[in-house]
Order: C-alpha cells, then structure tokens, then sequence
C-alpha cells in the first residue's frame, strides 16, 4: 500500500518499537505502516466512520476532539506525538504544539503550506481564497481554519522553544530542497524536540 | 448452536464487599466452541441485568434464540470456531446461579436474606469459575451494559486475568438517573402485596410490580426515535380510542406484553438483587475515588463502544472512562456508533459493531 508522501517520511523516521501518538489518524495508514515496525501506537480521531474502521484492522484508536482530548494523556507518554495535515484544523494551533511536545518527547507535524506559489497565485490574480491540489476544499467547506506557511510555522516554533530537529519538504509526490520551501512546498513536515 | 451447560460448586465460600462470605455458591455456565491446548483462547462473556448464560442457544424456558445470537457462533464476530467462549449466569439471578430464589442452608428459599452483593462479586463468582476451569488469562472479557461493568471490574480488580477488555454501551458508575429509574422498579416489585417482603416462594409471585417495573426499565433502553418509528400514536387492533384504560395504544400494548412475558423468566427478587448491585456500582470509588488508580499499570487493550441515541449509558459514560484509560497510559479505542435503537442497539443488528468486535477480538 503506498501511503501519502508526508507519512512515508514520517514513517521512515521514527525509531522501531517506539511508543507513537498519531492525532488525527484518519484511516490509519501511518499506524498501520508503524505498526509494521513494531512500534506501540495509538490514534485519535475525530470522524467516527476512520475510527470504526481503524478498530475493525485492531489499530487503538479513540474518537475524540483532539483539542480537548489531549489533555487526558500523560506527560511524555509517547516518544513521538504526530499532527499530520492536522495543525491547521486545530482551534488554537499554538496550544496543540504545546501539547504535542508535552505528550511526545518528539513531535512530527505535517501540513499544507498556504505561501506555495500556486496559493499565491490563487489570491493574487485570481483574487479568490486558492484551491488547488494542497487545499482542495472550498474556503466555506473546509475544515482548515488556520492556514499557515513554512515561515510561519518555524516562528511559531520557536515562539514556542520548540528545536527543529529535521524538515521536509514535498511538491506533489516530489521531495524538495530547503531552499525557497517557503514558495516552492505544498507541504511541509517538521520534526521537533524541547 | 451446540452448548455445554453446566453448573460449578465454588470450592469455597465467595468473599462478598458488603461483608461476610456466601457459603455453597454454584454458578451455571454455558460454553460455545472448543478450548485450545494452551487455554489461551478462552473469552469471558458477561450478560445485563436481565440477561443469561444463554447467549447463543434457546432460551429454556422461553424457547427464544440466544440473547447474543447474530454476535456469538462460527463464523461471527466472536468467532466460535476459533474462541472459547464462557458465559456465566451471575450470582443473584435466578437461572442456575445462586440467587435470593436458592435453598439457604436451612433448606429455604434465601429470599430477602440473601446478602446484598456488587458488581465485584458477580466478577469474584467469575473468577472462581475460570480458575476451577484452569483458565489462567482470558484473551478477552466482553460484556454490554451490566455485562461492561463486570468488564471493567475485572479488568480493574484482576488485571491479570485479562488481554483485552470489550465494553459496550456501559459505564463506570451509576448516575442519579439510573438509580432512580432502579429504584421506580423495585418500589413497583415491592408495592405489589404478593411480594409479602420477599417471601412468595412456593406461593403466588409478585407478577404485576415485576411486570411494571420492565415497562419502565424497557422505556429505558430505548430511544425516543425508535418508539415512534415502532409505533408512533398507532392504535391497537381498534379504529378510536375507547375512553377508558385498555391499553389503546400500540406502545401500551407492546409494553404489557414485554412485562408480562418477562415474569414467566425472571425472579422478582432478583431484580431487586440486581438492580442493586449495579446502583452500588461505582469503580472510582473503588479505587480511592480516581478512576485511573482502577487502572493503574494495565497491560490490557481496551475498546469501548457507545450508542447515539443510548441515553441510559450515554456516550459522555464512556468517554469518562477512555479519559481515565488514556490518562493511566492503557491502549484504549473507542468509537460512538450511530444506531437508531437507544440503549439495546448493542443486542440489535448493527453492522458497525460487528466490524468493531471482529477487528478488537483479532
């Protein structure tokens, strides 16, 4: 099964055997590639039809919000919290990487970059909230209520104290350089330490 | 499906949490599937309030299917062919377990000088069964409703015993609501005179307050959707209303029917017993007042499953119970399905929990 290009990465970074909190798992994908390297790993999820079917393949998974939920979980419960195409869905982005780095001693966050040229463009000459192949959901049906961009992200890090341990960046299914990501990634994956 | 009945004489008295110690304790069971060599393939079911060991084999004095038949068989969700699968009558009710109809040591009916037991004991009459059975550790325990708080409290008092705790449609406390909905049916068992304080063995049984008492617990595990898609304000076999108090109504009549057929199987005292237990039932308390102490250094998987429209162990129930799990570091899953039927969606068709059980049982 090929998984999307921001969860192979993040799949082929976390240590086998690892302890793993996946928020926002959707259909378990990532889960189920972690669990292929034999690592103890749980999901929250908010839509009940991912959850069910993440339980029928014998994933842990709870359905829950996880703005709210995440302060059930113990203090460094995990090695690794991950926010795949999450961040931007959350109600305070800010206070989710905190928690991020307060359940995990590292956290991955994946997300699509609002400053990619095509966005740009979108709003630039089209004059209109962009959809493109990163966001495809209309401005008034989507679930992203806080865009962001590469920039932004890694002053909110370190905002937040938060170390940039490795970053990613992907067009399409194609992995970039760091140079120009701000413009040039669809989406970005961080992954961080505090 | 084919079953082995049986009944075990607990090798000694069982320990009860009110105090004191019950003397020549049986507990019937029955068994579906075969144990593996290792013993490693055994599932604890738990049944309701109401419920039997009969899950998956006709009731005998109704000659009804099994209570969990479209769950419990070869080929289903609890896959007989492969699982063992045992379920005990609990202690207090009245189809072969010791119960407040059992002879006391005097040769009598116990009746109202049965103690008073908790949902721990029922699990401790539980426990002595799996070890006469010489069943070290359950690859899982299993129970809706009542049948979830014996889950929970095995998986809190024995966590050893269990790999994997399924929970459906349950709680980990009685609320006020529960309790005063018990305490409604147990003031209607007791309100009717042949009820004498307990003593109508032999004599003629407290029918009418038992009877009341599962017309209100019925409403209960309903929702409101499914009465009015059942019968909305359809009348029955008449064209109007009579102006009187026959039962005029569909709903009405459904529920004589439902109450009364629920005498002809079910002993009034111990749906005192019961109900008791599970209003008593409170698993923090237990465990100095948290509910993660319950569940301190599990090693279980745990899945939790709530209904939309069950609002007598309404989602919040298991969510409270996740938050504890999750807080303590357990591996826990939960999932509210959607299902129309209110609390009994868990004995009813719904094809999610099939999947759910299926996936969570391995």
């Amino acid at each position: 099964m090929s998984i999307r290009p921001d969860l192979a990465v993040i799949a082929g970074h976390v240590s086998p055997g690892s302890r793993v909190l996946d928020i926002g798992c959707g259909d378990g994908a990532l889960m189920m590639a972690l669990r292929e390297k034999d690592c103890d790993v749980r999901g929250v999820e908010i839509d009940g039809d991912c959850v069910e079917r993440c339980v029928s393949q014998g994933l842990s998974v709870v359905q829950g919000d996880a703005d709210r939920d995440l302060a059930d979980y113990p203090d460094k419960g995990f090695d690794y919290a991950v926010l795949s195409q999450t961040l931007q869905t959350a109600a305070r982005p800010d206070r989710m990487l905190d928690e991020l780095l307060r359940v995990g001693t590292r956290a991955f966050v994946s997300f699509p970059n609002f400053a990619h040229w095509r966005t740009r463009a979108a709003l630039m000459f089209g004059g209109r909230m962009p959809v493109t192949r990163a966001i495809p959901v209309s401005w008034y049906a989507t679930q992203n209520i806080h865009h962001v961009t590469v920039k932004d992200f890694r002053e909110l890090a370190k905002e937040k104290g938060a170390r940039i341990e490795r970053e990613w960046f992907f067009a399409g299914e194609r992995q970039l350089g760091r140079a120009g990501a701000n413009g040039r990634a669809e989406f970005a994956v961080f992954e961080l330490s505090r | 499906m084919s079953t082995t009945s049986q009944t075990l004489r607990l090798p000694s008295p069982l320990p009860l949490d009110g105090g004191g110690e019950l003397s020549r304790v049986e507990v019937a069971y029955e068994t579906y599937g075969a144990l593996n060599e290792d013993r490693s393939n055994a599932i604890l079911l738990c049944h309701a309030l109401t419920g039997d060991q009969y899950v998956a084999s006709p009731h005998p004095i109704t000659g009804k299917p099994g209570w969990w038949e479209r769950m419990v068989g070869p080929g289903k969700p609890i896959d007989t062919d492969r699982f063992h699968v045992i379920c005990p009558n609990v202690i207090g009710s009245c189809m072969g377990s010791t119960g407040p109809a059992s002879e006391a040591s005097d040769g009598q009916p116990y009746a109202m000088r049965f103690p008073v037991i908790t949902i721990r004991d029922m699990v401790r009459s539980a426990i002595g069964l799996l070890d006469a059975l010489g069943i070290e550790t359950l690859h899982a325990v299993v129970g809706g409703s009542m049948g979830g708080m014996q889950a929970l409290s095995l998986a809190a008092n024995w966590p050893e015993r269990a790999d994997r705790v399924l929970v459906i449609a349950s709680t980990s406390r009685h609320s006020a609501q529960n309790i005063g909905f018990h305490e409604l049916g147990r003031q209607a068992v007791m309100a009717d005179p042949r009820w004498n304080q307990g003593d109508y063995y032999g004599g003629e049984a407290p029918d009418s307050g038992l009877a009341v008492a599962r017309m209100a617990a019925h409403i209960t595990y309903l929702s409101e959707e499914a009465l009015t898609e059942k019968f909305g304000r359809n009348l029955q076999d008449r064209e109007a209303k009579t102006f009187g108090f026959d039962a005029d109504f569909q709903v009405e009549s459904y529920l004589r029917y439902q109450g009364s057929g629920f005498t002809q199987r079910f002993d009034a005292n111990s749906y005192l017993y019961i109900t008791r237990a599970m209003d008593y039932f409170d698993l923090a308390e237990e465990h100095g007042g948290k509910l993660v102490n319950a569940f301190a250094g599990t090693q279980a998987r745990f899945c939790l499953v709530s209904f939309d429209s069950d609002w007598l162990y309404p989602t919040a129930e298991s969510r409270h119970v996740v938050h504890a799990l999750n807080a303590a570091g357990a591996a826990v899953s939960f999932v509210e399905l959607s299902a129309p039927h209110g609390h009994d969606s868990f004995l009813l068709d719904v094809p999610a929990l099939d999947r759910v059980i299926g996936g969570f049982l391995g």
